[in-house]
Formats: structure tokens, C-alpha cells, sequence
């Protein structure tokens, strides 16, 4: 990919001109930060005095800064959140057992019906002020995008290789300087990866949680999202377009500006031995190299940080090996699994006494109906998805040019927040009369289908030219060509595709099956709908059974079906 | 270093290393009783085949790994935790590819906190001796593999250990730059100059162990054991051009192919512990494919008079011994060849087996597995009890699974379908993973494969 300007150039130019540029960039960040900042923590407001919402079109470069900055604080506790919580469950064999099912299931539960809770306890939290809210919004992007990034890391200390662990217990480094000389490093590039996808994920959750309606009662943050629903209430399309355009500056500058300098310099953290042959560029990595001052300031600092390493490390002094018994530790672990079950069996019982003694079981029976019609959604979307989608990927990704000019594009359109567009539809769904029953799976789609797409770009440049090569020597053609090259290539691919695109859908459909366009609401019959609607009037008990019915029905289909599909391609269509 | 010498640096006293089996099947021993000294000024090679065991006693000894049984004395007090008296050369360079070279080599003085002045001059100093000056701030990824196992030695120098432990240093270089790394660490020792005390290093490369050691260690495989030591006395360098040395060579590979063999030395030799086995499935299959085997038998007949020097065809065919010694295992298990000091040579059969049809040696191969392997008899007897005439692979993977660890258990498997499949006792798929006794009238095998006499 080209930037601009290049590398080569900014080499010439004089170190000088660089440093003006790094400096004078650091002042306008801070200004802007301070600016905003201000907005969200100093102007503390009772609940009851909500913030009105500016239509002109001139305040969106606030509210945008607004909303940016509330999901950079969010990704700043993913972050601190991801490193200790994952660190714990690879260290400790015990937290592991309890930890990692526990994010497998925290992964799985929408995140949207959590706001309802969240946004209550906040606000208890922070009484009289708008920073309960801030809060809650910043808490429901949180959970979007920490999930991804707490596994990429666990998983990452897991597979940490052999000889470089044993390289660092010999070398005696305490547990502080492996922390931050081999496993924080080696984690960075698939954590960074994930952190950007999940962070373009998030966008989505802003809009959703600016501006909700919680327990009889609306509640507005000054955001892009807020700024949306305002147009909407106003049936002002002109507005939203504008909002619309603001959002894809964001989000394109955010790219520009913070993702592209950070995947650059994390390529020196591959673990691959040799030179990657296209490694990532980004034209402010470039800049911020070649400029002295932060290489300066760099040396400036380094006494401090070599203080702060040698406390650290005094402080986590490598442990003397002592063997354990292996009887005994399978002894301690069965009870451990016991105490374990127990306690679940509890959990269980408990729910189903609330459950019981409030809703009846009838209405378990409601929402497992409910629950189905949406699943019939998510198939649907799926299968349309795949059927339009698969093809499309397929012919970019045979295409090296082609698949380098629109990766980009097509990540871009993952990154952009699907209920954006909603208004759109709706309006359309207005004019052309058609049922929300089925013009829901399209606003599923809308968010979802794209990961179907992109990994099928992904999948198609995985297999191997001579692969294809062969194909077209003995004459596969059409449907056969599909059945025996394309379909297991692309397979493996597909099934994360999948995996993401079903997850998203159900997240969204809490806000797909029941949309508003002024005064007019489209409401479909299902288990999203149940959910937005519980949490609108502050109904807990069928809050926790919608939330819990849809958890149940992600985590029964990841486990079903989903690990299956992931066993048949590990197997069988391992390229 | 005179002063010292002779002075036990690290002592192994009868350690025992057992992994547990997976799903509690009991254990598998990797290292019985072993008694290992190293002295201060000598370099000693750890010599075995593959799954002998040698990285788990080179890490037993690193302080890496516990023992299961008996102990590790460093300096003379018994080892708890890392070796601080230890520095390590690992096969696959172990650097961080995210720091420089300078910064790698400084890994271990950082963890010591010594302060960055010092740290620096260190290091300069241990790139120096590597002949890397020029390439500190260069990355790894920059680097050539000998190269970047410079910067491993750099990074066990630095910290002047009292032993360097190398495991297969060169095994992941190409011939020419393992040749020259290799001379030129000889050379750092000869010339005094050495940062360390001793080297210990695994190997299972004879002409390497016969060059660089003072002494070599022979580990017997299935469980890990020693089996004796060879003292290397020919003056340093060692000349590869002596007769001794191609001598010692040729009576190590003697040894190696050869278990039975009791090695002869000055040290007393323990007697190899020989386990009660009881089962067909507790003898190891030598991992080599038919293709192997045959293409081996083949080149040997054309030899003159049928035999040749176990050294000089490893040489030869560019092989490592622990890639030839299995397919040697095979032929001599199968009865198709014998080796005697050295030289291998081919039986009646086996000579018969390299010449004939396919279809014949396929007759041929079939009569020798039935007759010296047991566990085909026992395969084939369980196929033909079930009235299906066919059994879930998984069924035989379990049996094998009760005397080794999973994954050998699953090379195991694989080595017995092969064999079996190309003497057409039976048939696999692969798919369903079931074995399939094969049609008692074996069919066609296809193009090619007809009587050609
Ligand atoms: N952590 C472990 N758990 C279970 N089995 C192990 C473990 N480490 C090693 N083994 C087993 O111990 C045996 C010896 O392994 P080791 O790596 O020490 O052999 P080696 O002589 O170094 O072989 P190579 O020449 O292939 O490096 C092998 O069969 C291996 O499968
Ligand atoms: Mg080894």
C-alpha cells in the first residue's frame, strides 16, 4: 500500500522539520484532549437536567471528539483489564479453570442488554452527576472490546515457545522483566490485531449507549450516537448525513493517526525469525522515527525506568522450583472440579428460584420461542450472507490487486457502526411497507455480514496458487471447482467469519428488531425485542431471563455447532 | 582454571526422570539412573539417539526441570531452581527477536542488575569474541542462522558461567556454517581463552561429539540410561585426519547400532536395566518407512560385496545418524541387514528383498513381519476375532498408549499402518480411522507393480 508521503522522503527530510512537526502535533493533541476532557468530567449535571443535543452541524467535531475519546478510555482499562486478568489465568492452573469458561460465557452474553444494569448502578455510583452515564457508556464499549483481546492474550502466554521460556528462567530475569521482555512482547502483535478489530467493534456500542432509555427515563451523553438519535427524533436526513460523514473522518483518522503507527512499530515484535516481506507502514511511524526529540527524550528518561525496573524486579524475584507431587495435585484438582460444580448447580438453582418466583416458567417457555424466531434470523442472515458475500470474496481474494486496493475498504465497513445506517432502512422499510419481521435481518446484516466477507478475502489468498493452478490443468469448472478447491480452502475461514458475524448478529438484534423513525416504531416479534423492551420499563426479572435466554442460545450454538464445524476444518481442511 | 581441575563442577547422583501418561495410564520412564560428573576443564559430550532423553537431562542439570528421583549437586549442594553456575546454547537460538543484539546479550546482566555502564562493556566485549562487532544494534531477524547462534553464544559468554551447556547447537545450521561455528568455538577453547570452565554439550552427531569432547556420554535409549563413556584421548585440536580419530568414530557408531553392546571404558559400566515386557505393543517400532527401508537395502547391494561403513553412508546421503539410525533399526529388525563394527551388511533375505519384484518383496516383507514383529500377529488376530474384520484405529492407538508417551504412541500407530498397509495384512481409512483385514487374495496393486521376469 502506498502512503504518502513515503518513507523515502520523510528520510530526507531534515531531522529538524520532523521534530517541529512531532512537537507541534503533541500541543494540538493535548489541547484538543484538554478541551473535550473538560466537557466530560468537569460539567457535572443532576440526571434530570439531560444535556440538549446541538443539531447544527458545526458541533459535530465535538461530539465526535466526545464519543472518540470515551472509546480510547475504554480501550485504555481493555488493555489494563486484558493484561491481568489474562496473565492470571495463564499463570495460576486453579484461576485458569474458572476464568477462562467464565470469559467463554461473559463473551457470548449481549452486551447491549447489560446497559440497562449498568447504567442503574452507575448512576447509584456517581449520584447527581453525568459521570454515572459517562460511565455506563464507557463500561458497555468495554465489555465490546475486551473480550477478544483478554483471549488473544492468554493465548499468546500459553504458546509462548519453550526455548525462549527456559532461555529467561536460566537467565534468571525476575518475574517483572519477563513480563515486559518476553510475554508482553510476544503477545503484542496478536493483541494489537485484535484491539484494533474490536475497537472498530466498539463504534457500534457508542451509538447504542449514548442515548438509551433506561427504567422509564432517557438518558443523553453529548456523543456522535446521541447526535444521531436526536436526527432521528427530528426526522432530519440531511443531519444524519452529516453524521454520517463525520463518522467515517473518525474513523479513518483514528486509523490514520493510531492504529497504522502502532501496527508498524509492533511488526518488530513477530516472532518469525526472519524478514517479513510486506512489512505494515504507516507514513507517522515514520515520522515519529525519524524526528530526535522522542528519541531524546527516550534517552532522557531511561535512568528513571531502569530505576523503576530494578524495583519491580526486587520485587518479583524469580521463585526456587519445588516440585510438587503429582498424586496430591490430582487429588486437590478433583476436589477443586467438585467445588467448582457445586457451586454452579448453586448458580443454577438460584436463577431458576428468581426466575420462578417472579415471571413463572411460562414465560422461560416465551423466550425460548422468542429465541428461536431470532435464531431463524441469524440462519437466514448467515446463509444470505454467505450466498451473496462468498462468491464476491472469493473473486477479490484471487486477485492480488484487486484484495490489496479493497481489504482496507472492507475493514473499514466493519469498523463502520451498522445503527448509523438504521435510520436509512427504516425510512425505507416506512415508504416500501415492508414487515421489520423480515427488514430486521437486514439491519442484522448490516453490521455482520462484512466478517463473512472479509475472511472469505482471507481465505481465498490462503490457497495456494499451484492449488488453483491444478484446478484449472485438470479441468475443474463451476459447481465442481467450488466442491473440490474452493469450499475446503476457504473453509476454515469461513467458520470464524461465521463464528463473528453470528455473535454480531445476536448483539445487534436487541437494537434491529425494534427501530424508530420520529414518531414511528417498527417493532419485530423476538427474543432483541423482548430484551430493549424489558430494559426500557426497568423490568429486572425478564431483563435477567432475556439476557440469560440469549446467552444460552449463543453459547449452546458456539458449542453445537460452531466447535464442530471449527474440528471438521482443523481436520480436515488444514491447508 | 589449573588450579580446579579435576574438581566435580555439577554431579548427577541417580536421578530418575518419569512423565506421567496421559489420562492417568501410569508413567513413562525417560531417565533412569543416571550418574553424570562434570569436572572443571573438561568438555563433555552427551551422545543418544533421539528420545534418549538427552534435553531432559541437559535440563535436569540446567535446574529447569526437577528430577523425579535422586539428585543434582552444583558446586557441591544440591541444585534448587535455576542453575546460576549455568549458561545455556539452545538448538533454535532462543533470542528475542524484539531486541537487538546488544540488548539480547545484555538479557542476562539486566536480570542481575548490574548497572548499564558495566552492561554495555560486558556485552561489547562477548560480541567482540563471537566476531559480531558491527551487528549490535542490528535485530535478529537481520541476522543468518550462524549468525544469530553467534549472538546465543555472546549471550552465555557475557555471563561467564562455570559451565556451558550447548543442546545441538549447529543441528539447525547448514553443514558449511555448523562446520566453521563449530571450529571456531574449538579453537576459543584450545586457545584458553574460553569464558567458561567446561562445556557440556548434546549431541547426536558422533563426528561433532568425537571432535569438540574430551569425553563422550553414550545414553541409551527406551528408558534414557547410561550406557558408558568413551574418553576421546587424542591431543587437542582433535585431528579428524588421524586414524584414531576415524577409528573412535567408527567404534562410537559400533556402539550406537548395536544396544546390545557393552561399552568398554576405564569408568565401570551400569549394567542397562532391562524392563520385564510382557506386551507385543511395549516393543518400539523403529520409526522408518517401507520406502526408506527399501531404498536403503537397495543402495547397499550395489555395493561391493554388499556392505558398507555405517559413518561413510551417513556421510554419503547427508543424513544425520538420528534419521539413519531408524531405518537401519528397521532393516536389522526385520532380519534384512546385520551390523558389525561398524559396517552394515545385508542377510540372504534382505538381499532378496532389495532385488526382487514388488510384488515379491511385498511377500517377503509380509513373512518377516509376521515372523519377528509380534505386535502384527496380535493386530491381525484382533481383527480376525471381530466378525466385521475391522477395529476403530483408536482401539490399537490405546494399546500403545499404555507404554508411551501420546505422541510416540500415535508415531507408533503410524509406522505399523505403513508397514502393514505395504505388506497388505491390512488396510486403512483414514477417514473413519478403522483398520480393515485385508481380502485374503490380495488384488492387483495397480500399473507397474506386475512380475516384470
Ligand atoms: N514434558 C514432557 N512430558 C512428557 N514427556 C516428555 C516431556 N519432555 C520429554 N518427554 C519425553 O521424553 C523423551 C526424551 O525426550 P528428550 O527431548 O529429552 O530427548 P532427546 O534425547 O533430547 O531427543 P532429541 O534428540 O530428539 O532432542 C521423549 O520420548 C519425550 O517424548
Ligand atoms: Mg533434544
Amino acid at each position: 500500500m502506498q502512503t504518502y508521503p513515503s518513507p523515502e522522503a520523510l528520510r530526507r527530510l531534515p531531522a529538524g522539520v520532523a521534530d517541529v512537526a512531532v512537537v507541534f502535533g503533541t500541543l494540538v493533541l493535548l489541547a484538543a484532549v484538554a478541551q473535550v476532557g473538560e466537557g466530560a468530567f468537569a460539567r457535572f449535571q443532576p440526571p434530570a437536567v439531560v444535556p440538549e443535543i446541538d443539531l447544527d452541524p458545526r458541533n459535530l467535531p465535538y461530539y465526535a471528539a466526545r464519543s472518540t475519546l470515551r472509546m480510547f478510555i475504554a480501550l485504555g482499562f481493555s488493555t489494563l483489564f486484558t493484561l491481568i486478568y489474562g496473565y492470571i489465568a495463564a499463570k495460576s492452573r486453579w484461576a485458569e479453570r474458572i476464568l477462562i469458561p467464565l470469559l467463554d460465557i461473559l463473551q457470548s452474553v449481549p452486551v447491549l442488554g447489560f446497559l440497562s444494569i449498568t447504567v442503574t448502578g452507575f448512576i447509584a455510583l456517581f449520584p447527581g452527576s453525568l459521570l454515572g452515564l459517562e460511565a455506563a457508556s464507557i463500561f458497555a464499549i468495554f465489555t465490546s472490546q475486551v473480550w477478544n483481546m483478554t483471549f488473544s492474550f492468554y493465548q499468546s502466554l500459553r504458546t509462548l515457545p519453550q526455548e525462549l521460556l527456559e532461555a529467561t528462567t536460566l537467565y534468571r530475569l525476575s518475574g517483572w522483566q519477563r513480563f515486559t521482555q518476553l510475554e508482553v512482547p510476544s503477545a503484542m502483535v496478536g493483541l494489537l490485531w485484535n484491539a484494533m478489530m474490536s475497537f472498530g467493534g466498539g463504534w457500534f456500542f457508542v451509538a447504542a449507549s449514548e442515548a438509551i432509555s433506561v427504567l422509564n427515563q432517557d438518558y443523553t451523553l453529548p456523543g456522535l450516537g446521541s447526535y444521531v438519535e436526536a436526527a432521528i427524533r427530528a426526522e432530519d436526513l440531511a443531519k444524519l448525513g452529516w453524521a454520517l460523514l463525520t463518522m467515517a473522518v473518525v474513523i479513518l483518522l483514528v486509523d490514520q493517526l493510531f492504529w497504522r503507527p502502532l501496527i508498524a512499530w509492533s511488526d518488530k515484535f513477530r516472532l518469525e525469525q526472519s524478514a517479513g516481506a510486506n512489512a505494515p507502514e504507516s507514513w507517522l511511524y515514520d515520522l515519529l522515527t525519524t524526528a530526535r526529540i522522542p528519541r531524546l527524550i527516550g534517552d532522557w528518561l531511561s535512568p528513571i525506568g531502569e530505576l523503576g525496573d530494578r524495583i519491580l524486579s526486587q520485587l518479583s524475584q524469580p521463585r526456587l522450583g519445588s516440585a510438587a507431587d503429582p498424586r496430591q495435585q490430582q487429588r486437590q484438582e478433583r476436589l477443586f472440579t467438585q467445588v467448582l460444580l457445586v457451586l454452579i448447580g448453586a448458580i443454577f438453582v438460584w436463577i431458576a428460584h428468581f426466575i420462578g418466583t417472579t415471571v413463572g416458567f411460562a414465560e422461560v417457555l416465551l423466550t425460548l420461542g422468542l429465541g428461536l424466531l431470532t435464531l431463524g434470523r441469524v440462519v437466514l442472515l448467515l446463509v444470505l450472507a454467505t450466498v451473496i458475500w462468498t462468491p464476491i470474496g472469493v473473486a477479490i481474494g484471487f486477485n492480488p490487486q484487486l484484495a490489496r486496493l479493497l481489504q482496507p475498504v472492507v475493514q473499514f465497513l466493519a469498523a463502520f457502526p451498522a445503527n448509523f445506517i438504521f435510520p436509512f432502512a427504516t425510512l425505507f422499510f416506512i415508504r416500501t411497507h415492508i414487515s421489520i419481521e423480515w427488514g430486521s435481518i437486514l439491519l442484522m446484516a448490516l453490521g455482520a455480514q462484512w466478517y463473512i466477507l472479509f475472511n472469505s478475502i482471507a481465505g481465498a489468498q490462503s490457497i495456494p496458487t499451484d492449488l488453483r493452478e491444478m484446478a484449472a490443468d485438470v479441468g475443474l469448472k463451476g459447481w465442481q471447482r467450488w466442491r473440490q478447491l474452493i469450499i475446503p480452502g476457504i473453509f476454515s475461514a469461513w467458520v470464524t467469519g461465521g463464528v463473528t458475524a453470528s455473535g454480531g448478529a445476536w448483539n445487534a438484534s436487541i437494537v434491529a428488531e425494534i427501530v424508530t423513525w420520529g414518531s414511528t416504531t417498527l417493532t419485530a416479534t423476538g427474543l432483541g425485542t423482548y430484551i430493549a423492551e424489558a430494559t426500557a420499563v426497568g423490568d429486572w426479572p425478564r431483563i435477567t431471563l432475556g439476557i440469560g435466554m440469549m446467552s444460552l442460545f449463543v453459547v449452546g450454538l458456539n458449542r453445537l455447532f460452531w466447535q464442530r464445524l471449527y474440528q471438521l476444518a482443523e481436520d480436515k481442511y488444514h491447508l | 582454571m589449573n588450579l580446579d581441575r579435576n574438581s566435580a563442577l555439577i554431579q548427577v547422583e541417580e536421578v530418575y526422570k518419569r512423565f506421567p501418561l496421559p489420562e492417568g495410564k501410569g508413567e513413562f520412564t525417560v531417565l533412569s539412573n543416571i550418574s553424570l560428573e562434570v569436572r572443571a576443564g573438561e568438555v563433555v559430550a552427551l551422545l543418544g539417539r533421539s528420545g534418549s532423553g538427552k534435553s531432559t537431562l541437559l535440563r535436569i542439570m540446567a535446574g529447569l526441570i526437577p528430577p523425579s528421583q535422586g539428585q543434582v549437586l552444583s558446586n557441591g549442594k544440591p541444585l534448587r531452581g535455576a542453575n546460576p553456575d549455568v549458561a545455556m546454547v539452545f538448538q533454535s537460538f532462543a533470542l528475542l527477536p524484539w531486541l537487538t543484539v546488544q540488548e539480547n546479550v545484555e538479557l542476562g546482566l539486566q536480570a542481575r542488575g548490574i548497572p548499564k555502564k558495566e552492561r554495555r562493556q560486558r556485552a561489547l566485549k562477548a560480541i567482540d569474541l563471537v566476531g559480531l562487532d558491527g551487528f549490535e544494534s542490528a535485530y535478529p531477524k537481520e541476522l543468518s542462522g550462524g549468525m544469530k547462534q553467534r549472538v546465543g553464544f555472546a549471550r552465555a559468554f557475557v555471563l561467564e558461567p562455570k559451565v556451558l551447556f550447548m543442546d545441538e547447537p549447529f543441528s539447525a545450521l547448514d553443514v558449511l556454517t555448523a562446520e566453521n561455528l563449530r571450529g571456531e568455538i574449538d579453537d576459543l577453547w584450545n586457545a584458553g581463552s574460553f569464558p567458561s570452565q567446561s562445556i557440556l554439550i548434546v549431541t547426536h552427531n558422533i563426528e561433532e561429539a568425537v571432535f569438540l569432547a574430551d569425553r563422550v556420554v553414550i545414553l541409551g535409549s527406551n528408558p534414557g540410561r547410561i550406557r558408558g563413556e568413551v574418553k576421546i584421548d587424542l591431543p587437542r585440536p582433535h585431528d579428524r585426519l588421524d586414524p584414531r580419530f576415524k577409528s573412535l568414530v567408527d567404534y562410537i557408531y559400533t556402539i550406537m547400532t548395536n544396544p546390545e553392546i557393552e561399552v568398554t571404558t576405564e569408568m565401570a559400566v551400569q549394567p542397562p536395566v532391562k524392563e520385564q515386557v510382557s506386551s507385543p505393543y511395549a516393543y518400539p517400532l523403529p520409526y522408518a518407512r517401507v520406502g526408506g527401508i527399501s531404498g536403503l537395502l537397495e543402495l547397499i547391494v550395489e555395493q561391493p560385496e554388499g556392505q558398507v561403513d555405517i559413518a561413510e553412508l551417513a556421510e554419503r546421503l547427508r543424513l544425520s545418524v538420528d534419521d539413519l539410525l531408524p531405518i537401519l533399526d528397521a532393516a536389522v529388525l526385520l532380519g534384512f541387514a546385520e551390523v558389525l563394527q561398524g559396517e552394515v551388511h545385508l542377510t540372504e533375505i534382505g538381499r532378496d528383498f532389495a532385488t526382487t519384484t514388488i510384488l515379491r518383496s511385498k511377500d517377503l516383507f509380509r513373512q518377516q513381519l509376521l515372523e519377528r514383529v509380534p505386535v502384527f500377529k496380535s493386530i491381525l488376530q484382533t481383527l480376525e476375532e471381530k466378525r466385521s474384520h475391522s477395529m476403530r484405529g483408536e482401539f490399537f492407538l490405546d494399546l500403545w498408549d499404555e507404554h508411551f508417551p501420546h505422541a510416540e504412541a500415535e508415531r507408533q500407530f503410524a509406522t505399523a499402518i505403513d508397514w502393514g498397509r505395504y505388506a497388505e495384512l491390512f488396510e486403512y481409512d483414514a477417514l473413519e480411522e478403522r483398520l480393515y483385514l485385508a481380502e485374503t487374495t490380495p488384488e492387483p496393486v495397480g500399473v507397474g507393480q506386475t512380475p516384470r521376469e
